[in-house]
């Protein structure tokens, strides 16, 4: 899967990774700032009082 | 001028025959099922790996300055309501008698901050009335027990957070140590509670929010104040709580206390 994706971007070597490096970059961002905190919701323990 | 030709006519015959070869010298590794799922499996676990360290750092970090800066910026506005006071002098060792009583507010308002140097020397999470997980708690508030006491008030002031995520106001409630001093921020000005003791609880341990903690059916005398939050980390098994007893109060007209004042770095505005 990501041999096929190295060998379909264009360019140089350094070409590719930087491409690559501005891509996981990218999907980072966006899980760290849509994905994560929506899924922090749903599992983090929320239950921090005390009740009869 | 025919070498040329030649060399053209053979370096192109040669591509003809490597594109014709059934098995070519280098073979291409074919894609498979497996390496395409174990390729997706191996992503999944760096993004899970990822979300851990957003969970267990990030989020506190990004979550926990938001709301220091959201309480220094209400300490701010209570001092500009303050500002036709003459201010007197600095480091006032407080009234221990009869300090005000905040007013009780309606649900999810914000109405004090909580100063624990202990916790960073930026420490300065906002108070909001309500323990309600989507109004306060998760909003990285901390939440004050409607049915307590309000600051100020004979009996007990207690309050609840997350130990991590939503900021995790109550991360290192477990490292308070005896003689800790807590900080408690209303419009009036601050109330200094001392740390004493940490207790563990079930969750239906609700003794913890009589007006003396784990006593019931008593009259208080004092003031107390109570956290608690969840214990161990990530998970909801137990309680863990934290009590401290009232100690002085510092009116806003004296000023922060020197010893929180450099907890607030946003500078007079």
């Amino acid at each position: 899967m990501y041999a096929a994706l190295w060998r379909v971007l264009p360019g140089p070597w350094f070409v590719r990774a930087l491409i690559l490096l501005v891509a996981a970059a990218a999907v980072l961002a966006a899980l760290v700032l849509w994905v994560f905190p929506w899924v922090d919701a749903l599992v983090a323990p929320s239950d921090v009082v005390v009740e009869g | 001028m025919t070498d040329v030709v030649d060399t053209v006519d053979e370096g192109a015959r040669r591509r003809d025959l490597r594109r014709r070869d059934p098995r070519p010298s280098k073979p291409r590794r074919r894609v498979s099922v497996v390496g395409v799922l174990g390729e997706l499996l191996i992503t999944a676990g760096v993004i899970v790996l990822a979300f851990l360290g957003y969970q267990v750092w990030l989020s506190d970090i990004i979550v926990g300055s938001q709301m220091n800066a959201e309480g220094q910026e209400q300490s701010e506005q209570w001092n500009l309501d303050y500002a036709d006071v003459p201010p007197t002098e600095a480091g006032d060792p407080g009234l221990t008698a009869d300090p005000p009583v905040a007013a009780t507010v309606g649900n999810a308002q914000q109405f004090a901050n909580l100063i624990i140097p202990r916790f960073g020397s930026d420490y300065y999470r906002p108070i909001a009335e309500g323990i309600g997980t989507r109004d306060v708690l998760n909003k990285g508030f901390i939440g004050h027990y409607p049915t307590t006491q309000m600051p100020g008030a004979v009996g007990n002031f207690a309050l609840a957070s997350h130990r991590s995520s939503g900021g995790g106001n109550f991360h290192d409630l477990h490292q308070l140590i005896v003689g800790d001093h807590i900080y408690v921020e209303t419009a009036d000005g601050w109330y200094l509670y001392v740390f004493r003791n940490l207790e563990y609880v079930r969750p239906t341990g609700v003794g913890v929010l009589n007006p003396v903690p784990q006593v019931d059916g008593v009259d208080p005398a004092e003031r107390y104040i109570t956290l608690t939050t969840c214990n161990p980390f990530f998970s909801t098994a137990e309680r863990l709580i934290a009590y401290g007893t009232y100690e002085a109060f510092y009116p806003r007209a004296g000023g922060i206390p020197a010893e929180i004042a450099p907890n607030v770095t946003t500078g007079a505005g």
